[in-house]
């Protein structure tokens, strides 16, 4: 698969990774069009069939459709009842089990000895020539070293300190929202707020965070790892772009290190003052993996997440009174929104060995899916579980944030957000109408949402 | 009966009875103890219940397993007594003990 990373490896002293990735796109461009490698699949959009119309082995759930289509509930449900632990053996990613109950998906999370998460978490591969190392896609122990350098970005104590920060940029992006005319929910709000918090995050150019969010989603969008709308071309010439800004900030910040000076508690101050990364720009495909991880993790999930509020609010219109009426359920209601949308789907793995789940045999080399979108919705595991709830019990007991050692690690500055936000979208606003259907990601991976028309209505003094 | 006490990040202590076979978490999730999330359940998965055992007590409870370990390191408040709580399983024999509470679960 990643033929150049040992070559880049090496060369990384000498040649800056961006002009390296340069040339690894050139190399791509021609091997495609001399030896006609693997080709990009394209997925065009054709009506999903009803899922009681398809014998059970031909149902195929990486069809990144799914979710726009809005069929996922039936053909989830069909798995989970008949054939929870499901083999495809055809789909355009090749052969893998879905793992679809949430007591399997608990199991095969936590057992990180027994299924791999290398190397990468995506039903298909990464883009060829472009294999980025994280470590969410890596296995005990180098996976520890690696998180627990940058974890403390995300750790609560930092997300104290920058509560008022993000309220203030919160309570600006809120101010200036049109009221009684359709705006876009997710331009103008969603991606607003998670563009703002990222650039905090890396201490990137406040006034450029609007090219995050583009990044991230060129990141999460490769047609061959979760057939996404993304092309060969925009992935490397991005991948190019990330490497420049993120080295200039890197030695930037080496510099004032060099110089005494005191570092921040941002991620590439961090990674600089840990003993295991702090020399992490020498091996350009993790530095690379390590900022596109901390990217897409941060921007889609939580992005989709504040759209997902409105929209569910909407569709059960009697818990947004309920809300109203008791903004103190607004901590739970963050949970129920995260599990009810579950905004990455599944993460993917591979067996290490053969192992038997709920009477079928993994062959040791299977890819392994557990789709946490479907055991958010497990009926042995979650009371009426397609009902939105703002005052559901156990509510944090879902599987958006998965278990297990690969955990996200961002879960706590993603309940802040969401939190943040709903308690200022109560002080200000009576009724946040959505007017339009939805329209959604095409992805198997990223469960979200490209348009949220709204009204807002602001509240009446009393 | 004995009874166990917790300590949160605040002070504020709250002491609760034993009950033989279950665990720390699941007593302090019958009691509504403030601090303890415990999202997995109980499967050793996710460092939500978070606790830090008083030094004198550790011979009597053991220290972390290698699988707490693994979840246990990625909160930067992890101590050399600190366990996961849904992996104590409670006896009489801990009547009078003492458990921390770290500032945050994560």
């Amino acid at each position: 698969m990643n033929i150049l990373a040992p070559v880049i490896e090496k060369s990384a002293a000498l040649i800056p990774i961006h002009l390296q990735i340069k040339g690894a796109h050139v190399y791509q461009k021609v091997k495609k069009s001399i030896v006609k490698g693997k080709p990009v699949p394209v997925f065009k959009e054709s009506l999903i069939p009803d899922v009681d119309s398809l014998a059970i082995e031909d149902i195929d759930v990486s069809n990144p459709f799914l979710f726009r289509q809005n069929k996922w509930q039936s053909y989830f449900k069909r798995l989970r009842d008949e054939c929870p632990i499901h083999y495809q053996a055809n789909s355009p990613f090749g052969a893998f089990w879905s793992i679809t109950r949430y007591e399997d998906i608990m199991f095969v999370d936590k057992h990180h000895e027994l299924f791999s998460a290398e190397p990468i978490i995506s039903i298909g591969g990464q883009p060829e020539g472009l294999a980025i190392e994280t470590f969410i896609a890596m296995d005990p122990p180098k996976h520890d070293l690696q998180r627990q350098a940058v974890q403390g970005v995300v750790a609560p104590k930092n997300l104290k300190e920058m509560e008022a920060l993000i309220r203030s940029r919160a309570e600006d992006v809120l101010d200036n929202l049109p009221i009684g005319m359709p705006f876009d929910f997710v331009q103008d709000v969603s991606i607003e707020l998670t563009s703002r918090m990222l650039a905090t995050l890396f201490d990137f150019p406040y006034e450029e965070r609007h090219k995050l969010a583009y990044w991230s989603d060129v990141a999460a969008s490769s047609p061959e790892a979760t057939g996404g709308t993304g092309s060969m071309n925009e992935a490397f010439i991005v991948a190019a772009e990330v490497a420049k800004k993120f080295s200039l900030l890197w030695r930037e910040k080496e510099a004032k290190k060099a110089a005494g000076e005191e570092l921040g508690f941002d991620l590439i101050s961090l990674l600089l003052s840990n003993e295991n990364t702090k020399d992490l720009i020498g091996r350009p495909m993790e530095f690379l993996g390590n900022i596109v991880l901390l990217l897409v993790g941060g921007n889609d999930t939580t992005r989709n997440s504040m759209t997902s509020g409105i929209h569910a609010l909407n569709e059960f219109p009697d818990e947004f009174i309920k809300l109203k009426q008791d903004p103190s359920l607004i901590p739970n209601m963050v949970s129920e929104i995260i599990r009810w949308q579950t905004p990455l789907a599944y993460m993917r793995r591979v067996a290490k060995e053969d192992v038997e789940i709920n009477g079928k045999t993994i062959k040791k080399g299977d890819k392994v899916v557990m789709w946490y979108v479907s055991g958010n919705r497990d009926e042995r595991a979650i009371d009426q579980p397609d009902q939105f709830m703002v005052d559901r019990k156990n509510a944090r007991k879902h599987l958006s944030f998965g278990f297990g050692v690969h955990r996200c690690m961002g879960n706590r500055l993603a309940e802040m957000q969401l939190r943040i936000l709903w308690e200022e979208l109560l002080k200000r606003f009576d009724n946040i109408e959505v007017v339009d259907d939805p329209k959604y990601v095409q992805s198997n991976f990223v469960k979200g949402y490209t348009q949220l028309m709204v009204k807002i209505t602001a509240k009446t003094a009393c | 009966m004995g009874s166990i006490t917790f300590i949160e990040h605040s002070g504020d202590q709250h002491s609760v009875d034993i009950e033989e076979g279950k665990s720390l978490m699941q007593v302090a999730m019958d009691h509504g103890i403030p601090g303890v999330d415990a999202d997995c359940g109980g499967e050793c998965a996710c460092g939500t219940c978070h606790v830090i055992v008083d030094g004198s007590w550790i011979d009597t409870v053991g220290s972390m397993t290698e699988e707490e370990k693994l979840m246990l390191d990625m909160t930067p408040e992890k101590a050399e007594t600190s366990r996961l709580s849904c992996q104590i399983p409670l006896s009489e024999a801990m009547d009078g003990m003492t458990v921390r509470l770290p500032e945050f679960q994560m």
